[in-house]
């Protein structure tokens, strides 16, 4: 079966973000950007998928700037089988997203989208859900685990208080969480190879798409906690405890 | 128009989540009215018809909307939806697995995680583990939204007086089926809800030591347990009891970081939490930038001293 990846290029999670000098928007001049954390899970979902002999093929798509090359080769070197860029002036939100992806997954046809929970920049957690609505598919969210058999896939999902298994017929969408697994470390040769993979951009206009979209007015640092003290004993911790009537 | 808000069961009945997102409705200044979706749930509709804030109960009972499945409740809120200003939820894995799905099928930009309402389109939300807030603008017409649980104090579960109406069901959507649940036996607070918590990194060093270490003090402040990921993925504490950006949010009274070294997808989970307490033996680690109170100082003689201390 076919299997397509969704993947996002964010910056890089051990960056501390800041806001642009107007305070309008976050700044990205400068900044180390990587594939999203759960995407990368994703994918080596996907790959596991194929060397376990249940995946023919894996397409990695990603909806962005042309910047989105990067992440796509790495998500190649992984092991995908080739990528497809739906290249937008900016980055989009997740509404809009979820209608590109729509479009490319009604003409490739997978069996399976595989997708991270969540982007660490915008911290949404909607692009899966959305998807799974517009294509009238099932969906399975948070995913630690997944299991394909007979033409359904099986899905534990991470929720609050503990774990939940959903079977879900195919073509289905899962959002994966970081426990589905340990990306690989990609080595040389195959960050070689990957230069050899096909990466085919589709400009956004081509779509004729438009979706409703939130205004940003403002991003700012949240307020600073105020400086804290270092104690040196267990009894000074009580008793400061005690006076901020946190402790009875 | 009204604001309807979205009930979350559990075997005790509504969350406690439910009630928040019920106190952030009622920030629309508009009528609030509960969907209540399940199987048997006329017991369920007698407990939420009291909670205060909440003028109607609109009840769904069908065997279909048990253990909350999005592609069944879905059809619904889209039924729903027109004679609604706004549609809430709490961002508990319900909720967040829930309204996306609704909200596509209504072609409206959702906000995510709100934290703060403005006005009736004007919203902030955390973006990039909580180091950024956003304020956003949506769209007129129809908002869907999740709120944090934390940051809107839940509704009182008594005072109100709802009607109730019971209202048509839309059958099984024949997607996904429900298996089975797995839930963590607690005999402790929730963690997204305890005034306590209690947590630990990897320093702990096994299963074994972080439950023999924690879970007397835990005891004593009547805590909910909650651990890093360092932690959860070295197999020492239950997935669930993550903590951060990743995990559960929480923001009690009191947190107490044992052995946590601090990384921001932690932080992003705790820093709303009104005193941060943070016992490590490593003085350079980033936690002590957040804690109110620090400790340098081994954790293996910090629990059991403070353990004693508060017994006594």
């Amino acid at each position: 079966m076919k299997i397509l990846v969704h993947i996002k290029r964010v910056v890089d999670y051990q960056i501390r973000p800041r806001p642009t000098q107007d305070g309008k928007d976050v700044e990205l001049t400068n900044v180390k950007m990587s594939i999203n954390p759960f995407d990368e899970n994703a994918v080596e979902g996907a790959v596991r998928l194929k060397e376990a002999g249940i995946a023919t093929e894996i397409v990695v798509v990603a909806v962005g700037t042309a910047a989105n090359q990067d992440v796509l080769r790495h998500a190649l070197a992984m092991g995908a089988d080739r990528a497809i860029l739906v290249e937008t002036p900016a980055i989009v939100q997740p509404l809009e997203a979820a209608k590109y992806l729509k479009a490319v997954t009604e003409r490739e046809a997978p069996q399976l989208v595989l997708t991270g929970k969540q982007a660490i920049d915008d911290d949404a957690a909607e692009t899966a859900q959305m998807l799974s609505a517009l294509l009238g598919w099932p969906q399975a969210t948070f995913a630690s685990q997944i299991d394909i058999a007979d033409g359904k896939a099986v899905v534990v999902r991470e929720i609050d208080g503990g774990q939940e298994t959903l079977s879900l017929p195919l073509p289905a969408v899962v959002s994966v969480d970081l426990r589905l697994n340990e990306p690989r470390f990609i080595k040389l040769p195959a960050l070689m190879m990957a230069k050899k993979k096909p990466i085919e951009t589709l400009p956004a206009a081509d779509f004729a798409i438009s979706a409703p979209a939130l205004e940003l007015l403002a991003i700012a640092e949240p307020p600073a906690r105020k400086p804290g003290k270092i104690l040196n004993s267990v009894a000074e911790l009580v008793a400061a405890l005690r006076t901020e009537k946190v402790l009875p | 128009m009204s604001v309807l808000v979205i009930a979350e069961l559990d075997s005790h009945g509504i969350k406690a989540a439910t009630r928040s997102a019920v106190s952030a409705a009622a920030q629309f200044g508009e009528e609030v009215h509960l969907l209540l979706a399940g199987s048997d749930v006329a017991g369920i509709a007698t407990q939420a018809s009291s909670i205060k804030g909440v003028s109607k109960i609109l009840l769904a009972d069908a065997a279909e909307y048990t253990h909350g499945v999005a592609e069944n409740l879905t059809p619904l809120l889209v039924t729903l939806a027109p004679s609604y200003s706004a549609i809430v939820a709490a961002a508990t894995s319900f909720g967040k697995n829930l309204l996306p799905r609704a909200a596509a099928l209504l072609d409206v930009a959702m906000v995510s995680e709100v934290i703060q309402i403005i006005d009736a389109t004007t919203f902030v939300r955390p973006m990039y583990a909580g180091n950024l807030n956003a304020t956003v603008k949506a769209p007129a017409g129809l908002r869907v939204l999740t709120i944090r649980p934390t940051v809107f104090e839940a509704a009182a579960s008594e005072g109100g007086a709802a009607s109730v109406e019971t209202i048509a069901t839309t059958g099984d959507a024949g997607k996904a089926v429900w298996v089975s649940r797995d839930l963590v036996q607690l005999d402790r607070p929730e963690l997204a809800t305890a005034n306590v918590v209690i947590s630990g990194g990897r320093s702990l060093g096994s299963a074994e030591a972080f439950k023999a270490t924690l879970t007397p003090l835990a005891d004593v402040l009547g805590a909910a347990i909650g651990a890093t990921r360092a932690a959860v993925d070295a197999g020492m504490a239950p997935n669930d009891s993550q903590v951060g950006q990743t995990g559960t949010v929480v923001a009690p009274d009191l947190y107490i970081a044992f052995g946590v070294s601090g990384a921001a997808q932690h932080v992003g989970g705790i820093k709303d939490s009104k005193v941060i307490v943070a016992v490590n033996h490593d003085a350079d680690a980033p936690i002590f930038q957040v804690a109110d109170y620090g400790l340098v100082a081994d954790l293996f003689t910090v629990v059991p001293e403070l353990t004693a201390a508060l017994k006594g």
